[in-house]
């Protein structure tokens, strides 16, 4: 556990310093800040606080934005010390490389927390200045906190895996876009095209369900929004896919960083200092 | 007591025979030379000792373990090949991280690091040490708890002349400790009189293994000797006639005769001690006799 501690220490140290922390918490705050002003208009028409519907918009954001951060931060965490030349002596040290990732992961994680909560925080004073009834808003927004912060996971695992897959900084970076917009982007896509060209059929019913549930980040969204009642007429897929039931897609949240961090340690393991 | 124990190793690359039947040993106190061309196996040997790459035949025991156990990775030290650490931390992060690695207390860091000479550096990024000092830092995560095994890949490339000798000076109280040292070197010279064997690496194989003395022995390479002639008139002449072979060179006399035949030679340049104002004795230096073993395994 100390090892694990230190690498984490060390890690946290070199994110601070490299300015990751700065980046990814002004990315958060920033974005969250312009959701929140752009995402007024809507209030009390549907008799829901200002909070709850800012939490809609900022679950929205966090899908796309949450594994982008998490991506970044974690391609060049493998390939990066081979290419300073700094594994192979790290690997001499008595930790196994499961401890090696679970510090890098436990240090980007506190990052990505950080992140999460300043952007959230800010949200959330924002609308409660603005609405007093926003405390009822608050349960929704600690559900998105954590579930946010389990996306990163999957995210960073995920980042890892294609870190040692690569070996090199440029390759493990060229992935890393690759996924974000492949399980992100094209994903739901490519899930919409195929509902409407199905137009209520085998897929719609059957396969679609399970489409979404084997998305990590499909999960978030179905989790966040099914979990308030709110905010579900706002998004389009989730309509088609009201009938999954919050424990289903939390489940598939939960088991995902567990399954990302199994791979990154396996592919980890076939690198060669 | 043992604490390597290499017998016929064997390594194969994609069908390229990295190392073939290398067997070595290296007892505590020991200070051990790997020396080699480039390519000739030194890196692998070593990263199979550290458990990094796996090896293809043959045994490897690691402090009675097998390379790369946890039992293992706690008592055996490295120093790579120009040592590289990240540069956005200290001296002093890195190495207390390193001690905490190895369960050891963080305070530990500055003694280490005033050990190596890096003292007034500690609280300065890495990315801004020069490579010497880099190096230190290398030495510096080595010398944690007092290695039992120690394993330097070209530990002192990059150091200045008296940095090396400090470094050595670390090296031989390790050694006088119990610490088992393996290292290699292109820098033949500085190995010759710090370490107490020599292992000859040459395409894989060993092929030459000993003392200074031993290896001196086996090659049996000529001994040079370098006359000056005195100011008589002739000297030259008269040498030349009373040693067949020698040569002249710039205004010296060279001959050169086998280990076994020096005596009887200087024996005869004694005679003519009036023709000879100065001599000059050359044995086979270190270079010659590496050239030698490298050159016979087809190099």
């Amino acid at each position: 556990m100390t090892r694990i501690l230190s690498m984490a220490q060390t890690e946290f140290r070199i994110a601070l310093r490299n300015r990751w922390v700065t980046v990814a918490v002004a990315m958060m705050v920033l974005f969250s800040l312009v959701l929140s002003a752009a995402g007024s208009a809507p209030t009390g028409d549907l008799g829901a606080d200002r909070l709850s519907v800012i939490v809609a918009s900022l679950t929205s954001l966090a899908v796309y934005l949450v594994p982008l951060v998490a991506l970044l931060m974690s391609f060049d965490a493998v390939a990066g010390e081979v290419e300073r030349g700094t594994l192979p002596l790290l690997l001499t040290y008595p930790l196994s490389r499961t401890e090696v990732l679970l510090g890098k992961l436990l240090a980007h994680l506190a990052v990505l927390t950080i992140a999460i909560g300043a952007g959230y925080g800010l949200a959330a004073i924002g609308a409660w200045a603005m609405d007093g009834r926003s405390v009822e808003g608050l349960p929704a927004l600690w559900r998105l906190t954590w579930s946010s912060v389990t996306l990163g996971a999957v995210f960073l695992g995920a980042g890892y895996a294609l870190s040692s897959l690569a070996r090199r900084p440029s390759g493990a970076a060229g992935l890393a876009i690759g996924l974000w917009l492949g399980a992100i982007v094209l994903y739901d896509l490519g899930l919409l095209a195929a509902l409407v060209a199905d137009n209520g059929g085998v897929f719609t019913t059957r396969v679609f369900p399970w489409a979404m549930l084997a998305n990590p980040a499909d999960a978030f969204r179905l989790f966040n929004l099914a979990a308030s009642e709110a905010t579900s007429a706002a998004v389009g897929l989730s309509g088609a896919a009201n009938t999954i039931p919050p424990w289903q897609a939390l489940t598939s949240l939960a088991l995902w960083p567990v399954l990302a961090l199994a791979l990154a340690v396996a592919a980890f393991r076939k690198v060669t200092p | 007591m043992k604490m390597l124990t290499l017998s016929h190793l064997t390594r194969r690359f994609d069908g390229v025979q990295a190392l073939t039947d290398v067997s070595l040993t290296v007892g505590a106190g020991e200070r051990v030379a790997l020396l080699g061309h480039n390519g000739a196996g030194k890196s692998t040997l070593m990263k199979i000792v550290l458990g990094l790459i796996p090896h293809t035949s043959g045994s490897v025991e690691v402090l009675g373990a097998a390379p790369g156990s946890p039992q293992a990775r706690d008592g055996v030290a490295y120093l790579p090949e120009s040592a590289a650490f990240h540069p956005a931390l200290t001296g002093r992060e890195q190495i207390a991280h390193y001690l905490r690695l190895r369960a050891r207390p963080a305070a530990e860091a500055a003694g280490l690091l005033d050990h190596v000479g890096l003292g007034h550096a500690a609280d300065r990024r890495i990315g801004t040490y020069s490579k010497g000092m880099r190096q230190r830092v290398g030495l510096a995560q080595a010398l944690i708890g007092q290695p039992r095994l120690m394993v330097l890949d070209e530990p002192t490339s990059g150091l200045d002349p008296v940095s090396r000798r400090d470094f050595y000076t670390i090296l031989d109280d390790l050694a006088a400790q119990g610490t088992a040292i393996l290292l290699s070197s292109h820098a033949l010279t500085e190995v010759e009189a710090r370490t107490d064997r020599m292992v000859i690496l040459s395409r894989g194989h060993v092929v030459a293994e000993g003392s200074m003395a031993d290896l001196r022995r086996k090659a049996d390479l000529p001994v040079r000797i370098a006359i000056t002639p005195s100011d008589l008139p002739c000297s030259v002449t008269t040498l030349k006639q009373a040693l067949p072979g020698a040569e002249l060179s710039g205004d010296q006399l060279v001959v050169t005769c086998a280990q076994s035949g020096k005596l009887a030679l200087l024996g005869r340049i004694a005679a003519l001690a009036e023709r000879v104002s100065d001599i000059d004795i050359q044995p086979p230096s270190l270079e010659d006799i590496y050239s030698h073993f490298s050159r016979r395994a087809g190099q």
